[in-house]
């Protein structure tokens, strides 16, 4: 019973966090390396067309996502693997304040919670306008 | 051309761009965005889009190896994340209603400016005692040669401000701007170099997400541009820090970047005021 007793330090935030993003980047480095293959394999031969912005791709919607990778679309994938890199470091924020809570440092719980907060505003505003 | 060569080329330019990204300090994203709009015609939406994706990437992957040794300042991070949080949301928004040759143009200053930034020669000088430092718990130690070494923070104000404006450019252009976050740490709080580069690297990671968000409901993250970009990048940032660790002469590598960026940069300028981008 000793042993959960043990306090929590800063060292072993630091611990976890460190673990947090290496495991973050790694998996979804993979994802869009996979990914990446099947889109090569499937349009490698096709001729790229970026100059211009034109329109929203259907990827853009979790719907669209999810049925993209039903569909083994090799650009449903990779967006897949970029979503899970965004999500790391916000992953990252949300570890470190469980820690704070750990802490009861109540100060850096409501700043951890306020980039949270801030991050939050920002991924809902696309659907607003 | 084809899909495939195509991708090959940015894979090979974004191994090269997060190389010296790496070797410099400075990040893979200052190379990348003039490489693709202006040698592959890339829109510059999707050009910062990418470079976004790939900050996020190198940031949060020599993030982990740091945090472990203990040189981060977290609670520092946490506390100006509020500030690079809020300037990078509000800059990704504002990036969607400019138009891309007046961004092009602010970019290729932007990057101007910061390559000379990181040529100054650093001074350490001590931080005078601040208030809030105090309060926020700011002040903190890392672990230095002969042991333990304390050191406290100033101007708190100052560099909060500075990185609200960090932040901006961040979400504007697509780049970490970790020059301009170093600078509001080394030289507005006085904090020691080995805490401000690292902590600096730690936060890039969450205000590129916090632009990422908005370019990714916008569309502008396109998956066959950031494939090639994010793993290439990363795989050159890797290859960079292995060769840091084994020599520490990286000043002309830092002309060499300070040259490339310059001589791309002007090209993104040219371009703009022409009206090509």
């Amino acid at each position: 019973m000793e042993a959960k007793k043990h306090k929590f330090r800063d060292t072993d935030m630091q611990a976890v966090i460190g673990w947090v993003l290496r495991v973050g980047v790694i998996v979804s480095i993979s994802i869009v390396i996979f990914g990446g293959l099947i889109y090569l394999f499937r349009h490698g031969e096709e001729a790229p067309n970026h100059r211009k912005f034109t329109q929203l791709p259907d990827f853009v919607k979790l719907g669209g996502i999810i049925k993209g990778i039903l569909d083994f679309h090799g650009r449903s994938i990779i967006q897949a693997g970029i979503i899970l890199l965004i999500a790391t470091p916000i992953l990252r924020i949300v570890f470190s304040t469980i820690s704070f809570v750990l802490e009861k440092d109540r100060l850096y719980i409501l700043i951890s919670l306020l980039v949270l907060f801030i991050i939050f505003i920002s991924s809902i505003s696309g659907h607003i306008s | 051309m084809s899909v495939l060569v195509f991708t090959l080329i940015i894979l090979i330019g974004s191994c090269f761009a997060g190389f010296l990204g790496s070797l410099t300090g400075l990040g893979g994203g200052f190379v990348i965005i003039p490489l693709l709009t202006v040698i592959l015609h890339v829109d510059i939406h999707y050009a910062i889009g990418a470079s976004l994706v790939s900050i996020i990437a190198t940031s949060s992957g020599s993030a982990a190896a740091y945090v472990k040794e203990g040189i981060t300042n977290m609670r520092l991070g946490m506390f100006l994340e509020i500030a690079t949080t809020a300037g990078a949301v509000t800059g990704a928004m504002v990036a969607i209603y400019i138009p891309t040759h007046f961004l092009a143009v602010i970019l290729g200053v932007i990057l101007i400016a910061s390559a000379f930034l990181s040529l100054r020669k650093k001074v350490q000088q001590a931080a005078a005692p601040n208030p809030w430092a105090e309060k926020l718990k700011l002040n903190g130690s890392y672990p230095g040669d002969d042991g333990t070494i304390n050191y406290s923070v100033s101007h708190v104000a100052g560099g909060f401000i500075t990185m609200i404006f960090a932040g901006v450019l961040s979400g504007l252009l697509g780049i970490g701007s970790g020059a301009l976050k170093v600078l509001a740490m080394d030289s507005i709080m006085k904090v020691p170099f080995k805490v401000s580069t690292t902590t600096s690297n730690f936060m890039i990671g969450v205000t590129g997400a916090a632009s990422a968000v908005v370019y990714l409901q916008r569309g502008y993250i396109e998956p066959a541009i950031s494939m090639p970009v994010v793993v290439g990048v990363l795989a050159g940032a890797l290859l960079g820090s292995k060769i840091l660790i084994k020599s520490k002469s990286s000043g002309w590598m830092r002309w060499v970047f300070v040259i490339v960026v310059v001589a791309l940069a002007s090209q993104l300028i040219y371009n703009g005021i022409t009206g090509k981008i």
